[in-house]
């Protein structure tokens, strides 16, 4: 198993190849192979960091050292020093604009590298999620100090829609704006819902969210209570999560007896309660509506929209519903401003992000990054590569309601407007990824099996609709396909896309549809050579009497 | 699970009226009240739902709630059971982060292993094989749960020695 511990970027724009680029360039590989270290560090090119003065520049990660401007006879010291010892050169590194020292993140986003940064999983894994203590020694409970005692909920408001915020539970709404509507909705009685149903499939970024730093919800549920006028909040925990439910029950309690929750919090005169609610295993009620009626003790079936639960929500009163991992960004948010949330990230896409990683890489589990990195850099420095050596053949983003984007679209970067323009979903921050062992007709169908199973059934299209798209593709697999199925689906998935009533059947083809715009011929070999490329699909096995007498 | 309550002879009554204590007799406490039971007996039997209906419809608070209200939220969520199952459960993720790193291999081995298909219960009312979606812990796929116990990381070569545990 090859580990690369560590990357050198060389700039390669015009300047720097002026400025003999490419002889550093080949400095490095040397270097790195005299040191026997070729198969630990990568030496890789980057065409462009923005500036233009001062080149060729260097950057050297995990550690997003900037070296610049680097000369032939300077490769040896830095790879001596910092590659071989570990050692950064301080006398060698660069004080450019933009650039940082440490961080070679730049807003522009000029190839270079983040360091992970962590704001909504600072604490988890530092603290004991059942002491309160612990988590007021880390800063806890200041946002919410602070919103009590130094702001007007419209300040607190305003704060939120500064850091520019954006929902993380998929839809990418502004948080900001979310709230001033809870908020300018009149009434005496409004709620705030944690939504911690999470059960986008291979996405467990909120349980760790919860698991790890349960305090952190309670202290943003209050502040949004307080910002918005509620006095009452529900988390609604996925059934299939006891560990989460127990850690924020003993939360709520321990904030109840702290003064930190319940009535009079801070002596401020605000009260606010919240409730443990645990769900029984149904992804639909994830979307909001869905998870209101279940809240109300029905089926988890999704209302009709408008009116939104913003003016109209649980037991009929405005209601706000936010996604765990964005209220774990609303402590810090309060505590140190929304200008200073604003400076993480990409301008467009603020703050960090959590993604979960999973399939064929060395690495699976959770990473927070500021937003804008790419599928490569999560594959070669966070994955810590592909398993085994093999080939990376594309990854699934955002769950099983998220797009499907082969390898060779791996370089763009990940924030919401990037991801949205080259039409790739960022929803949960679920990352699947697959090598060339997988069968996108074998992925396909249990991605679209999944939707025939959560569909809840209220309309048709969705319905009918998931039910059909597994069958033709089950079907496929097995080799009884025809190629006329492949327009069929895609006439399915366009009427379910357009006239679906939530979410679940908007988006159930999202994945087939990728598959069919960049795998098209893997399908069509499926039907009419009837075979499965990479040998997963159970095809073989039937095609002689199922083979159609030409 | 509680095996003294699963016997046969456990009082419904009394199981609602504990349900009923614990999570209150307003409209949200309809899941959490069927979620204990089901925890409890391991499926919901239809004569809980008009004793759980009797406690919640609160007409002078303008609730009002039929059984058949009941039912369709009983019958709606996957992890309730309206017909017993059997004394040990196995819920396998077949969601396709799990089902890419290997999944597909380890149903088949728990399949052969105990000549069950997903969804069945064995004669001996030993065994159910559920099939279920994602249960978020995807970085140690494939995963399964037996009962309440996780299994991470499982090879086809693991399946025999896991479920020898619960015989
Ligand atoms: C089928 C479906 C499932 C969803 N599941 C979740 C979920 O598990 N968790 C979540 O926070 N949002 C989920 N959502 C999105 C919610 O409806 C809602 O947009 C979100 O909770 C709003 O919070 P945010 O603004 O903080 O992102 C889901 C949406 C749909 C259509
Ligand atoms: S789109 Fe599907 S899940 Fe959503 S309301 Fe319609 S049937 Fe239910
Ligand atoms: S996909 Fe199997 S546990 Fe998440």
């Amino acid at each position: 198993m090859k580990i690369i511990r560590s990357m050198v970027l060389v700039s390669v724009d015009e300047a720097s190849l002026e400025h003999g680029a490419e002889k550093v360039f080949h400095a490095f590989l040397e270097e790195i192979e005299e040191f026997g270290l070729s198969d630990q560090i990568a030496v890789s090119t980057i065409r462009d960091v923005g500036v233009h003065e001062d080149v060729p520049v260097v950057i050297v990660y995990p550690d997003a050292a900037v070296y610049a401007p680097v000369r032939v006879e300077d490769v040896h010291t830095i790879v001596e020093e910092h590659l071989v010892k570990g050692n950064i050169v301080p006398s060698m590194l660069t004080m450019m604009r933009g650039l940082t020292p440490e961080v070679a993140w730049t807003r522009e986003r000029r190839g270079a590298l983040p360091v992970q940064k962590r704001i909504v999983l600072e604490r988890a894994g530092i603290v004991n999620p059942a002491s309160i203590e612990d988590y007021i020694l880390y800063d806890g409970f200041q946002g919410l100090g602070k919103a009590l005692t130094q702001m007007k909920p419209s300040e607190v408001i305003a704060e939120v829609e500064k850091s520019g915020l954006q929902g993380r539970g998929g839809a990418g709404f502004p948080t900001g704006r979310k709230w001033s509507f809870v908020s300018s909705t009149p009434g005496d009685i409004k709620y705030v819902i944690c939504n911690a149903d999470e059960s986008e499939p291979g996405t467990f970024k909120d349980r760790l969210i919860i698991e790890g730093d349960p305090f952190s919800i309670i202290e943003a549920m209050t502040i949004a209570g307080y910002a918005v006028g509620a006095h009452e909040g529900y988390i609604y925990i996925r059934g299939e999560y006891p560990v989460a439910y127990r850690r924020i029950e003993h939360a709520i309690h321990q904030a109840e007896e702290h003064g930190m929750l319940g009535n009079n919090i801070f002596d401020s005169g605000f009260s606010f309660h919240i409730h443990p609610h645990a769900g029984a295993g149904a992804y639909i009620c994830g979307e909001e509506t869905a998870l209101i009626e279940s809240l109300e003790g029905k089926r988890g079936m999704p209302r009709a929209r408008p009116p939104y639960p913003t003016t109209y929500g649980l037991f009929g009163k405005p209601t706000l519903v936010n996604n765990v991992e964005t209220l774990a960004n609303i402590p810090a948010i309060i505590r140190n401003g929304g200008v200073w949330y604003r400076e993480v990230g990409s301008p467009k896409s603020t703050g960090t992000k959590v993604y979960t990683i999973m399939g064929n890489v060395n690495f699976t589990g959770v990473i927070e990054v500021p937003m804008g990195i790419t599928l490569r850099e999560v594959i070669d420095i966070y994955g810590k590569g592909m398993k085994n050596g093999k080939k990376l053949k594309l990854v699934q983003t955002g769950g099983s309601s998220g797009t499907i984007v082969p390898a060779n679209l791996q370089d763009t970067p990940m924030d919401f407007d990037s991801f949205r323009n080259a039409g790739v979903s960022l929803g949960s921050g679920a990352l699947l990824i697959c090598n060339e062992d997988t069968c996108v007709v074998d992925l396909a169908k249990v991605i679209l099996r999944f939707f025939r199973n959560e569909c809840c059934g209220k309309c048709t299209p969705c319905r009918i609709g998931t039910l059909r798209l597994y069958e033709i593709m089950s079907d496929i697999s097995e080799g009884k396909g025809s190629i006329s199925d492949i327009d069929e689906m895609l006439k399915i998935s366009e009427a379910m896309s357009e006239v679906s009533n939530c979410g679940l059947g908007q988006t159930a083809p999202t994945a087939l549809l990728d598959v069919l715009k960049y795998f098209r011929e893997e399908v069509e070999a499926h039907i009419t050579d009837h075979v499965c490329p990479v040998g997963v699909c159970p095809i073989t096995a039937h095609v002689p009497e199922l083979l159609p007498v030409p | 699970m509680d095996q003294a309550i699963k016997q046969k002879d456990f009082d419904i009554v009394e199981l609602v009226n504990d349900a009923i204590e614990k999570h209150g007799n307003t409209r949200d406490a309809v899941v959490p009240i069927l979620s204990e039971i089901n925890h409890k007996l391991g499926y919901i039997p239809s004569s809980a739902l008009p004793e759980i209906r009797r406690h919640i419809h609160v007409p002078q608070e303008g609730v009002f709630l039929a059984d058949s209200h009941l039912y369709s939220a009983a019958s709606f969520y996957h992890l309730y059971s309206l017909k017993p199952l059997g004394r040990h459960i196995i819920r396998f993720c077949e969601s396709a982060p799990c089902h890419v790193v290997g999944g597909r291999e380890v149903i088949q081995a728990i399949q052969d292993e105990l000549g069950l298909q997903p969804g069945e219960t064995s004669d001996d009312k030993n065994w159910s094989l559920v099939m279920t979606s994602c249960i978020g812990i995807c970085s140690v796929g494939p995963v399964f749960l037996v009962d309440d116990d996780v299994y991470g990381n499982v090879t086809p070569e693991r399946v025999s020695e896991i479920l020898a545990k619960y015989q």
